[in-house]
């Protein structure tokens, strides 16, 4: 026989000072859990976004970012033979050789400088990334001083909207345009004509060579061929990688900081469960000792009191997972320890987060109230009945 | 004395609910005393610059260089007493994850500048003697296992190629909030091997550094320095080390604010905890409490009881907490030293503890008491558990 929910839920109701106390200190954990997943994730998708699969970016051996890399116009013009290199529509090679500064920008409203990255660009750059899209206003001239920001470095920093000027170079550059790159890194650059930016910033050299593979497998050959010729000084990888090696570091940093967080307050609201559960027991030893003269078995007895840890747990969860799904709504935008300029990411609320956080929750629950549930169901009907 | 020795049996009535609570306090105490302590770290290099020393960079932003002939203009500067010079290097030792920073920086100047770097005078002089030399932090060095002489290898990722350096000393904080994880060596070295491999980045340095006879002209010679250059090729900014450093702490401040943000939380769920804990006491204890009422004690009684037990149960939580701050935080300085050079636990974070922790008690006893305080002698005495 077994004891009816209705029973673990009316005693939640009961206890309704309790149970809103523990099922939000149990909300609040499930809410930064939740939160750091979706951090992560939204990391995540940011750099896996910005890369393509398809397409290769060499840099200067030893150097770990584009801004930090050279590449000679010589050392480019052999990369641009190589036959693995794509040809579009009208034969032209689907390259680009980008030159990729940083300059430092104050930010709208506190005036407080920030880096962001400037990226010169060919006619290529754009027919390789069709994350990138174009949202207002048109593309730059060939051989101007005109420039398009991203989406949001345009929003959040002095001078980079539509038609506003920004001073560098002992230029002025106009803002022609506005791309938008969805959630990729790509959103926090600022494009202008390579040429006219090496000029600008007195830089002979390229940083680094993008191109499109003519065959996505024909990769690995290519890396050996080019990493060992003598002409040459480069490394050379797949655009997805290259972007996931790029923030590693941060990566990490979030990983270990967001775990260790998890990990402490999923002991604080275990423990919040556990007092709980614990004086929910002790409080009704002669009502349990009725259940069981009434001749519920013990199993029944360890269920129904697990099963009223599960509902803390699942409160707390669905209210944790409530408040979390607004934190979509906000863009964190950060230095990156390695390519030391700003990239902006927000929350991503995926559905296996969402079942990740509740199970997280029920855990929770089923820790906090596996203990007190066993003391329950073990307890000797004469004695329970005794206590009053 | 008596009402105190009853709120310490009490609160050690329910052995297994107190320590429960205890454990919870405890832990927030030490997750809240270590947040506030990598917040902290973070601003370590804010607390230690001087306000003697100017930084002098690019106004474009770090990357780009100043040329190497800035040096005597600025020297001519009323104000400037030292002027020193350098590269961020950005070496890798063996490894990427073996991260310390390193700079190129002319060494006799550098060296004055910056006093809190403590060297044996023999071990100064044969650095500065000796070109190919570095000066290596204690830390660095030690995790390294590295001594005065040995031969070390750095490979560079701005400046290519593989660089060979001779330990010429070990440098130590004067305090504990000197970073000791850096390295130096010749800017010397850096510019005769540009000279030859890539002729056209010679003579450039990534940043002057200054020191200034007063640091009340900071503002006169900033602007001063500025104005000398505005309009070439490579306009500076110049800004105090304190400001230089803070640019750094709000380019992440999102991070930062983040996990301030996350300190609070945690304080706020063992608030939720420990509120959890007092109101069964109180609901337990209300016959008890209608029995003092009937006995003639006062609201007030009853007030000072509940809170007397909650903060009593808080407090020792926080001090366990506290004491075990210390330790945990060494054991992350060693783990994650690579993050943060610098990380000891401050006086105001155990300061910000004790607060933290009145304040869990006193919001804990609030809704119980007001239970406690209000409910009819009768009622009281006619409830069951």
């Amino acid at each position: 026989m077994r004891v009816p929910v209705s029973y673990s839920f009316r005693n939640l109701w009961t206890r309704r000072l309790t149970t809103i106390l523990t099922a939000s200190g149990m909300a609040l954990v499930v809410f930064v859990f939740a939160a750091i997943l979706m951090l992560a994730e939204g990391l995540q998708k940011t750099l896996v976004d910005t890369g393509s699969y398809d397409n290769v970016v060499l840099i200067r051996k030893g150097s770990q970012s584009e801004v930090q890399s050279g590449i000679e116009r010589l050392q480019a013009s052999v990369i641009e033979t190589q036959p693995e290199v794509a040809l579009d529509a009208a034969g032209r090679p689907m390259l680009a050789k980008e030159v990729v500064v940083l300059i430092s920008l104050p930010k709208r409203g506190t005036d407080k400088p920030s880096n962001v990255i400037i990226r010169g660009i060919n006619e290529a750059s754009l027919a390789m990334r069709p994350q990138v899209k174009l949202v207002e206003g048109r593309m730059p001239r060939p051989s101007s001083a005109e420039i398009i920001a991203g989406e949001s470095v345009s929003r959040r920093f002095t001078g980079a909207g539509i038609g506003e000027t920004l001073r560098f170079g002992m230029r002025d550059w106009t803002v022609v345009g506005i791309f938008d790159a969805g959630s990729t890194g790509f959103s926090s650059e600022i494009w202008g004509d390579a040429d006219q930016l090496m000029q600008a910033f007195r830089r002979p050299v390229y940083s680094s060579v993008i191109f499109k593979l003519r065959d996505a497998s024909g990769f690995d050959a290519f890396k050996a061929r080019v990493e060992s010729d003598p002409r040459l000084t480069v490394e050379a990888k797949r655009e997805t990688r290259f972007y996931a090696d790029q923030s590693e570091m941060m990566a990490k940093f979030l990983r270990i900081l967001g775990m260790s967080l998890t990990i402490i307050f999923s002991l604080g609201a275990v423990i919040g469960a556990m007092i709980t559960m614990y004086a929910a027991v002790a409080n009704r030893t002669a009502e349990i000792g009725t259940l069981r003269a009434l001749g519920f078995q013990r199993r029944s007895i360890l269920g129904a009191f697990l099963m009223e840890a599960l509902l803390l747990g699942f409160i707390g969860g669905a209210v944790g997972l409530f408040f979390a799904s607004f934190l979509q709504l906000l863009t964190i935008s950060t230095l990156n320890f390695q390519t030391f300029s700003e990239l902006a990411f927000s929350f991503t609320l995926t559905v296996e987060i969402v079942w990740q956080a509740l199970l997280f929750s029920l855990i929770m629950g089923f820790v906090g109230g596996v203990l007190p549930a066993l003391q329950a169901s073990r307890m000797k009907i004469v004695d329970a009945l005794r206590t009053t | 004395m008596r009402t105190l020795k009853l709120i310490i049996r009490n609160a050690f009535r329910h052995k297994l609910r107190t320590g429960l609570t205890l454990l919870g306090i405890t832990i927030a105490i030490l997750a809240f005393g270590m947040l506030r302590t990598m917040v902290s770290a973070w601003y370590a290099g804010v607390e230690a610059s001087s306000a003697n020393r100017l930084v002098i960079r690019n106004s474009i932003s770090l990357i780009f260089p100043l040329p190497m002939a800035y040096k005597d203009k600025i020297r001519q500067v009323n104000g400037v007493n030292l002027i020193s010079w350098g590269n961020w290097f950005g070496g890798v030792y063996i490894e990427e994850k073996n991260f310390f920073p390193n700079f190129a920086v002319e060494p006799k100047s550098y060296l004055a500048l910056y006093p809190e770097y403590v060297i044996p005078d023999v071990q100064r002089t044969t650095f500065i003697n000796d070109r190919k030399g570095a000066v290596a932090g204690k830390k660095t060095a030690d995790k390294f296992g590295w001594k005065v002489g040995d031969t070390i290898t750095l490979k560079g990722t701005i400046f290519p190629g593989n660089w060979e350096f001779t330990i010429r000393g070990i440098y130590k904080g004067k305090d504990r909030s000197v970073d000791e994880t850096q390295l130096f060596f010749h800017w010397d070295y850096l510019n005769e091997t540009m000279r030859k491999t890539a002729p056209l980045r010679a003579d450039q340095v990534g940043f002057y550094m200054i020191g200034i006879t007063n640091p009340n002209l900071a503002g006169e010679v900033s602007t001063t320095i500025d104005r000398t250059f505005k309009n070439s090729l490579a306009e500076t900014l110049t800004e105090t080390e304190k400001a230089f450093q803070m640019s750094f702490v709000s380019m992440t401040e999102a991070i930062l604010i983040a996990i301030q943000f996350v300190s609070i939380v945690i304080i706020v769920i063992i608030m939720a905890v420990v509120a959890n804990t007092m109101a069964m006491t109180a609901r337990e204890r209300i016959g008890e409490y209608a029995v003092f009422k009937t006995l003639g004690f006062g609201g007030w009684f009853i007030a000072a009881l509940i809170f007397g037990e909650s903060l009593f149960i808080s407090l020792l939580g926080t001090v366990i907490g506290i004491g075990l701050t210390f330790p945990v935080a060494a054991a992350f300085a060693d783990y994650l030293g690579t993050y943060f050079p610098i990380f000891f636990v401050e006086l105001q974070t155990v300061y910000l503890d004790i607060a933290a922790g009145i304040l869990v008690g006193l919001v804990a006893a609030l809704f119980p008491t007001w239970r406690a305080v209000n409910i009819r002698i009768a009622d009281g005495l006619r409830r069951i558990g």
